[in-house]
């Protein structure tokens, strides 16, 4: 029976096992204390997180104003994806909204080890190209505003 | 709010009103805010009662002088008293929400089909609700959590465009689930919960997708978007109930204002299968 997830994005479910493995060798586990800012957006995209426990907000700076909340990401997700792609800045900020324990990766030993290894390459961008596409997905039916009072658009 | 579990109305005769096209009058015995623009009320019959209600089934709401409008019951008298939400976007709804306590209603009922809790008799239940699309689920949780051991897993998934919007906050954290997870879309400032699409939190559901029911209320987009999260992540079609909503006029399968292809949903629906609903709701026309 399957007690913890129905995810498709999840690195235990989107990476085949040995590439996983692999991938973990290298992970580091980290304790983020509640309020620490991971990364802020603009700078230097050079590591990412899965998340064990706890919660990591995706915030975006609004000048003037206090950064508005994006989105929540816990258990086992991925925090971070510009270290995958050129020019490797972060496009969001984020934040541990709880303590947080994780798998922190160094980006740049992982784009080497993609590099060298074409077979662990395609799956870790197919992974991380899931996570981006189901992120999107949400983020474009967000925009329809749905729980307005008629929902988004006129009647046929 | 608090009052909302402790005020229960006795059980009313269940005698079906004679001419199903007249609405039947009803008082308003409690009434609460749920939100800025939704308001529940607790109604008890002032004469005689319409048929008992089942989770998922809908009245004509007759607001005196406005006209009516389809609404589904929020709660049934056997899992405390029978009551209505109702959100302030038009003439009738605004003039319902208005109502006071003692204020007369008329309704009409009970119309269509009920969400059907009893087919998931041990089995994981996912409900799934966006914005007042948590009140005609209410009902149907109220049961689930009420007789866990006639169940797998309860997981409750709300979603709401903000803080402010989210109905039953009180009644939501006592409910006794394997797992209840609240989104929206805009937090507020002071808001520590989960932000996102009310889909991301089946992600953190607990359930077994070949032995799940789910129960789906929102918007029509984000019904679509979850039925289809959730057979793409293995529960079967048929065992998606979702609350689909038209033009209901008549209720009575004869004005054909609530057709959606081949069914009229007064009759046929609300609360369909999503291996039914989703060829409809793929024709652009309808």
């Amino acid at each position: 029976m399957n007690t913890t997830t129905t995810s498709t994005t999840r690195i235990t479910q989107a990476l085949p096992s040995a590439h996983r493995i692999r991938l973990l060798r290298i992970a580091r586990e980290v304790n983020i204390p509640q309020g620490t800012r991971l990364f802020e957006e603009g700078t230097r995209a050079d590591r990412f997180w899965i998340v064990r426990t706890g919660t990591v907000t995706l915030d975006m700076h609004v000048p003037g104003r206090r950064s508005p909340v994006i989105e929540t990401i816990g258990f086992d997700e991925l925090v971070g994806w510009s270290w995958l792609f050129p020019p490797y800045v972060w496009q969001l900020g984020a934040e541990a909204t709880t303590s947080v324990r994780a798998y922190e990766f160094d980006a740049t030993a992982v784009r080497l080890m993609c590099e060298h290894d074409p077979q662990l390459g395609s799956a870790v961008g197919q992974w991380v190209g899931k996570v981006l596409a189901h992120r999107l997905q949400s983020a474009r039916t967000r925009l329809l505003d749905l729980y307005a009072p008629y929902g988004s658009g006129s009647a046929l | 709010m608090t009052t909302e579990l402790s005020v229960v109305a006795p059980p009313a005769p269940a005698v079906r009103h004679a001419e199903p096209r007249l609405p039947v009058p009803y008082r308003v015995i409690a009434r609460w805010p749920e939100t800025p623009d939704t308001v529940t009320l607790r109604l008890d019959p002032v004469a005689e009662a319409l048929a008992d209600f089942v989770p998922g089934q809908f009245a004509m709401v007759h607001c005196f002088g406005r006209g009516e409008i389809p609404v589904s019951v929020s709660s049934i008298p056997t899992t405390g008293g029978l009551a209505h939400t109702v959100r302030g976007v038009g003439a009738v709804s605004e003039g319902l929400c208005a109502a006071r306590v003692g204020d007369v209603l008329g309704l009409r009922g009970p119309y269509g089909t009920g969400w059907e809790l009893e087919r998931a008799l041990g089995q994981d239940v996912v409900v799934v609700a966006g914005g007042i699309g948590l009140a005609p689920l209410r009902p149907l949780i109220r049961d689930a959590v009420a007789e866990p051991r006639r169940h797998g897993r309860v997981n409750v998934l709300i979603g709401a465009r903000t803080p402010d919007d989210l109905l039953s906050k009180y009644e939501t954290r006592r409910w006794a689930t394997a797992y209840t997870g609240v989104t929206v879309d805009r937090p507020a400032d002071g808001w520590s919960g989960e932000v996102g699409l009310v889909t991301r939190l089946l992600d953190r559901a607990r359930f077994d997708p070949p032995r799940s029911w789910a129960f789906v209320c929102g918007p029509e987009p984000m019904i679509r978007a979850t039925a289809r999260d959730l057979v793409h992540r293995g529960v079967s079609g048929d065992r998606v109930r979702v609350s689909l909503e038209r033009n209901m006029r008549c209720a009575t399968a004869t004005c054909g204002h609530c057709q959606l292809g081949p069914v009229l949903l007064c009759r046929d629906g609300p609360v369909v299968g999503w291996d039914r609903a989703e060829p409809w709701l793929s024709v652009r026309e309808l």
